[in-house]
C-alpha cells in the first residue's frame, strides 16, 4: 500500500512542478480613466457578448446610526425600485425585458452593487446604473413593500440556526461596537427607518472619492471610459467623512450557548486574525489552507470528519475587516457529541500552535493554492470579484502577477511563527445553537433572543 | 428587487455546502440553455460510454464531469439514501488509490471537485489546468471500476451522510415540510423519497449495500462523460480510449419504475411549529418534463412560469406583493428536466398580520383569472424573450454547459434536443400556455403546504 502510494505522488509532484514553472495565464487587468477622472480596472474578454460592472462605495453598514441597523442593506433593495423616469414597476420591467441584472448589497465595511447586461443593452444598463445611483425615488409604496420584506426575510433568518449562531458570536464578539449589530437591523430598527434615512444614506455615502469600480467582458477601453462618466460622473466629490473605532475581540474564550429544539448543534468559532497587509497574511493564509480552509484535505476536515464522522463539514477562514481582523470557522454535530468536537477542534487549533506544519504538508498545501488560482478566472464574475477585491484591499494592479510567488515564499518557519501568533485555544471564542448534551466546557446558556 | 425564498429543497444532496448553494442557484436559472450555445461534440466508446466535449478556451483549464445513470428514484423500497450514501463513498479509494489519495491528488493539483446526487443521476467533477486532464481520467476511470470498500471507512462515512441529513433537513422546518410534500404529491412513484433518505433507513444502510448497488450500477454502459474547457475532441479521445476504454461494459438493465396512478384528489398538508417564526404557503402541480407526461408541455409550462412567478412584473407579485399588499414574496418555478413527472410549484410569505388562508385564496383567484381568460400574449413575448437571453448567460463559466448537457444526456435526451431549446421556448404561443396551464393547475394535481408558527408549550 505504502509502495503505491509513493509512485502515485512522484507522479504527481513532477506535474507540481510542471505548473510552477509554466505561470499561468488569468487576466490582464489594466487602468481606464475616464474624461471626467473616474477611475475603473477592466478586464477585457470578447469571448461572450457580456459585460460586468462591479462597483463599491466603501463605508457600509457599520455606518448605521445607533437604533437605525439596516439602513445600508434597506437602501440596497429600494435602489431599483423606481428612479428617473421609471416608477417601480416600470424600472423593474425594463431590467427583465432587456435581461439586464442588478444588484446591491450592503456589508459592514463597503456597500457595493453589480451590473450584467448582454452588450447589445449596454447603454441602457449604464443608464440604469446611473437612475439607481442618483436618483432613486424611494416612493412611498415601494418603501413600506420592501420593509415588509425585510421584515419577512429577517423573521426567516431568526429560523436558521446557521444565521442566530453568527449574529451571535458577533454579538457576544463586539458588544460595544458596530460589527455586534446585525447588518439586516432588527423588527424595531427596520420599522424606525423612514424616507428621511435613506434619502440621507444616498446623499453621504455614494460620492466620487470612496468610488471602485470593475469592469469585465465584452467592451474596450474607449467605450468604457464616456460610459463611466455618465454612470458615476454626476455623484459627489467626496462622501461624508465617518469613523469606526477599531474593534477589540471581548469575552474571548467564551463558550454561549443559545438553547434552541434542534436535533443538531450548529458552532461558530472565531478569534483574532490578521490584517490583509500584515507581512505575514500569505502564511497565515498557508496555515488557515492547512488547518480548516481546504475543503477535502484540512487537518480539521481530517480529524472530525473523515477520522470521526463527527460532522458533515468544518471550515475556517481568515475574515480582514477594516476595523478587526478576524479567524473564523463553522461546524454543525449532533448534540451527544457537540463537547467532543469543540474538544477536537481545539486540540487541532493547539496541536497546529505548538507543532506548525511539516514541509510536505506545507509544500501541497501551496501546491493547490497556487495551482488551483487560475480556476478562479473561468467565469465574467469570478474575474470581476477579484479585481474588485484587489482594489478594496489595496493590492496593487500587477497583483495576478506577483499572487502565486507571495505563496510559494511561504516557509516552515512562516507559517509556524504566525501558527504561534494566532491560535490559542484558550482565546477561542464559541458560541453554539441548539440543546447540547452534555453541554461544552465552561458554556454559558442564553435564551434566544 | 424581489427578496425570495428559498421554497423548495434543493433537488440534490451534494458533498459540501458550497456546491449545493451553486445547485440551489441553478434551479432558479432559467434553463437549460442550449442551440448552438455549447456545440457539444460527441462520441461513444465500444463499451458504451457517451463522451461528451465542450470546447472552451478562455482560461487554460478543463472540466471533468461524469453522470452515472442511477439516483435516488432507482433505489429498493427500504433502501432509501443509499445513491448518495454510495456517492460519499467513491472517494474511499480503490486498489491503486488508497482511501484518501483521490481528493489528495486532485488538490495537490490545483484542483476542485465536488460530487452531487439527485433522484435521476449521480454526477463527479473535478476541475484542473488543462494539462492535468490525463490525471484526473486516470483517477475517475479507475474509481469506476475498482472502488475498494471496507467497514473501516464506510461506517464513519454513514455517520457523515446522518449529520448531513440533520443539517439540511431536520434541523429546519421548512425542509421538513417540503419533504413531506413531496411524499405526498408523488402517491406511488419514488420521487416521493428524499434525495438524502429517511433517517431509520439511512441508519440502517450497509458497506453490503453499497457493494451491490455499485457493481449494479456503477460501469461504463451506464454512464456519460463530459469533458469541458480547453481542449478539443481530438485531443480528448485518446486519453478517454486510453483510461475507459479498457472497462468492460456489464450489460447495465434499462431503469424500471413504477409510475403515477392518475392523480383524483387534491391534497393538504400542514406544520406548525415553535421554531416558525414566518409563514409559508406553497402549492406543488404534478406536471410533464421533457420525458414524461405531454412533454410537449414542457416549453410551454417554462414560459407559464416566467409569465405567472418569474420576477418582480409576474402576475403573481404583481397582484399579491404590489397591488393586495398580502404578500412580501410570491412567485413560481418548474424544472422540465426529470426523467419521470416533475412539479410546477408555486410559493407564497404572508405579510406580517396576514393569514395563510387569505393568501391562498387570492392565488387561487389569480390561478382562475389565468385559466379563464388566458395569458396576455405580450406577457408570453417578454417571457420568451427573457429566456432566449439567459442562453448567453449559460455560456459563461469554467463548467458551462457541462451540467446542462450531462444531465440531459444521462437522462436519456439528444444533444440535438437541448440544443433546439431557445427556438422552442421563442416558438411558445399565448395559446399553448393556456393549454398547459388548463392541463396542469388542477386541484386534483396538487398538493398544498402551509408552514406555521406554534406558541412553545410550557
Amino acid at each position: 500500500m505504502m509502495a503505491r502510494f509513493a509512485a502515485a505522488l512522484s507522479v504527481s509532484l513532477a506535474l507540481v512542478l510542471g505548473l510552477a514553472a509554466a505561470p499561468a495565464r488569468t487576466a490582464e487587468v489594466r487602468e481606464v480613466v475616464s474624461p471626467g477622472g473616474i477611475t475603473g480596472w477592466l478586464v477585457e474578454d470578447h469571448s461572450i457578448p457580456l459585460i460586468a460592472v462591479y462597483f463599491v462605495f466603501r463605508g457600509g453598514a457599520a455606518l448605521d446610526p445607533a437604533g437605525k441597523e439596516g439602513l445600508a442593506e434597506f437602501a440596497s433593495v429600494l435602489l431599483d425600485e423606481g428612479a428617473g423616469d421609471y416608477d417601480s414597476q416600470a424600472f423593474q420591467r425594463t431590467l427583465e425585458d432587456n435581461s439586464i441584472q442588478l444588484g446591491f448589497d450592503a456589508g459592514q465595511d463597503n456597500f457595493s452593487g453589480r451590473l450584467k447586461t448582454l452588450t447589445k443593452n449596454r447603454d441602457l444598463a449604464f443608464d440604469l446604473l446611473h437612475l439607481s445611483l442618483a436618483e432613486a425615488h424611494f416612493d412611498a409604496d415601494p418603501v413600506e413593500r420592501m420593509r415588509a420584506a425585510l421584515l419577512s426575510s429577517l423573521s426567516r433568518s431568526l429560523e436558521d440556526p446557521d444565521r442566530i449562531a453568527a449574529q451571535a458570536w458577533w454579538a457576544a464578539a463586539f458588544p460595544n461596537h458596530p460589527y455586534g449589530r446585525p447588518v439586516s437591523g432588527t423588527p424595531e430598527s427596520l420599522a424606525a427607518l423612514d424616507v428621511a434615512d435613506l434619502r440621507g444614506f444616498v446623499d453621504r455615502r455614494f460620492a466620487r472619492d470612496n468610488l471602485v469600480v470593475s469592469v469585465v467582458g465584452d467592451i474596450t477601453p474607449e467605450a468604457l471610459g464616456p460610459l463611466l462618466d455618465r454612470t458615476f460622473g454626476m455623484l459627489p466629490a467626496q462622501a461624508s467623512s465617518w469613523e469606526v473605532p477599531p474593534a477589540m475581540l471581548e469575552n474571548p474564550g467564551s463558550v454561549t450557548v443559545v438553547e434552541r429544539a434542534i436535533p443538531q448543534s450548529v458552532v461558530v468559532f472565531g478569534d483574532l486574525g490578521i490584517a490583509r497587509d500584515d507581512p505575514d497574511f500569505y502564511a497565515a493564509h498557508v496555515m488557515n489552507h492547512i488547518l480548516g480552509g481546504g475543503s477535502f484535505n484540512s487537518r480539521l476536515y481530517e480529524e472530525v470528519r473523515e477520522k470521526r464522522g463527527l460532522a458533515y463539514g468544518i471550515y475556517s477562514y481568515l475574515y480582514p475587516l477594516d476595523h478587526a481582523s478576524l479567524l473564523m470557522g463553522s461546524v454543525a454535530t449532533q448534540s451527544a457529541r457537540l463537547a467532543e468536537t469543540i474538544a477536537v477542534l481545539r486540540e487541532q487549533w493547539g496541536r497546529l500552535a505548538e507543532e506548525g506544519v511539516g514541509e510536505k504538508e506545507l509544500d501541497e498545501a501551496k501546491a493547490f493554492i497556487t495551482g488551483s488560482f487560475p480556476l478562479r478566472f473561468g467565469s465574467t464574475d469570478g474575474v470581476a470579484g477579484i479585481v474588485t477585491a484587489m482594489q478594496i484591499q489595496d493590492l496593487g494592479i500587477d497583483y495576478l502577477d506577483r499572487r502565486n510567488a507571495l505563496i510559494d515564499t511561504v516557509t516552515v518557519e512562516d507559517v509556524r511563527r504566525v501558527a504561534r501568533r494566532l491560535l490559542d485555544p484558550e482565546t477561542l471564542t464559541v458560541t453554539v445553537v441548539g440543546a447540547p448534551d452534555p453541554l461544552p466546557e465552561g458554556a454559558i446558556l442564553r435564551n434566544a433572543e | 428587487m424581489t427578496i425570495r425564498p428559498l421554497a423548495a429543497a434543493a433537488p440534490f444532496a451534494a458533498r459540501s455546502l458550497a456546491a449545493l448553494l451553486l445547485l440551489v442557484a441553478a434551479l432558479f436559472v432559467p434553463g437549460p440553455a442550449g442551440a448552438a450555445i455549447w456545440n457539444p461534440k460527441t462520441f461513444t466508446l465500444e463499451n458504451g460510454l457517451q463522451v461528451v466535449v465542450v470546447e472552451n478556451d478562455r482560461v487554460p483549464a478543463v472540466t471533468q464531469m461524469i453522470f452515472y445513470k442511477v439516483g435516488a428514484a432507482d433505489e429498493e423500497p427500504g433502501k432509501s439514501g443509499l445513491a448518495h450514501y454510495l456517492e460519499h463513498l467513491m472517494f474511499k479509494g480503490t486498489k491503486g488509490h488508497p482511501n484518501g489519495e483521490f481528493s489528495r491528488l486532485v488538490a495537490l493539483n490545483g484542483g476542485q471537485e465536488n460530487a452531487f446526487t439527485s433522484r435521476d443521476y449521480t454526477g463527479y467533477f473535478q476541475s484542473v489546468a488543462r494539462d492535468r486532464l490525463e490525471l484526473i481520467m486516470e483517477l475517475e476511470a479507475d474509481r469506476m471500476a475498482n472502488l475498494t470498500l471496507t467497514d473501516a471507512v464506510a461506517r464513519p462515512e454513514l455517520d457523515v451522510v446522518i449529520e448531513e441529513r440533520r443539517s439540511r433537513i431536520d434541523n429546519d422546518p421548512r425542509a421538513l415540510l417540503d419533504e413531506r410534500a413531496g411524499a405526498v404529491l408523488y402517491l406511488h412513484h419514488p420521487y416521493g423519497m428524499p434525495i438524502i433518505g429517511w433517517m431509520h433507513e439511512i441508519e440502517g444502510l450497509t458497506t453490503e449495500d453499497a457493494r451491490a448497488f455499485y457493481a449494479r450500477h456503477y460501469a461504463p454502459d451506464n454512464a456519460v462523460l463530459v469533458i469541458s474547457g480547453d481542449v478539443t475532441v481530438d485531443e480528448v479521445r485518446p486519453l478517454v480510449e486510453k483510461y475507459y476504454g479498457p472497462i468492460p461494459a456489464r450489460g447495465i438493465a434499462a431503469r424500471q419504475r413504477v409510475q403515477e396512478p392518475p392523480p383524483l384528489t387534491a391534497r393538504r398538508v400542514e406544520m406548525a411549529s415553535p421554531l416558525v417564526r414566518q409563514p409559508e404557503w406553497n402549492r406543488s402541480y404534478l406536471a410533464p418534463s421533457y420525458l414524461a407526461g405531454e412533454s410537449d408541455q414542457a416549453y410551454a409550462l417554462q414560459v407559464l412560469s416566467g409569465v405567472l412567478g418569474g420576477g418582480a412584473t409576474s402576475r403573481l407579485y404583481r397582484r399579491l406583493v404590489v397591488e393586495q399588499k398580502l404578500a412580501s414574496s410570491a412567485g413560481s418555478y418548474y424544472s422540465p428536466d426529470t426523467i419521470d413527472l416533475s412539479r410546477f410549484a408555486i410559493y407564497v410569505s404572508p405579510r406580517d398580520g396576514v393569514s395563510v388562508e387569505e393568501v391562498e385564496k387570492a392565488v387561487d383567484e389569480e390561478i382562475a383569472a389565468v385559466l379563464a381568460e388566458g395569458v396576455d400574449p405580450e406577457a408570453v413575448a417578454r417571457a420568451t424573450a427573457r429566456l432566449e437571453s439567459a442562453a448567453v448567460y449559460a455560456r459563461d463559466g469554467l463548467q458551462a454547459g457541462a451540467r446542462s448537457l450531462g444531465v440531459a444526456v444521462a437522462a436519456g435526451r439528444s444533444i440535438a434536443d437541448v440544443e433546439a431549446w431557445p427556438e422552442r421556448i421563442v416558438a411558445v404561443t399565448a395559446e399553448e400556455v393556456d393549454a398547459a396551464a388548463r392541463a396542469v393547475l388542477r386541484p386534483e394535481r396538487s398538493v398544498t403546504a402551509l408552514l406555521l408558527p406554534e406558541e412553545p408549550a410550557q
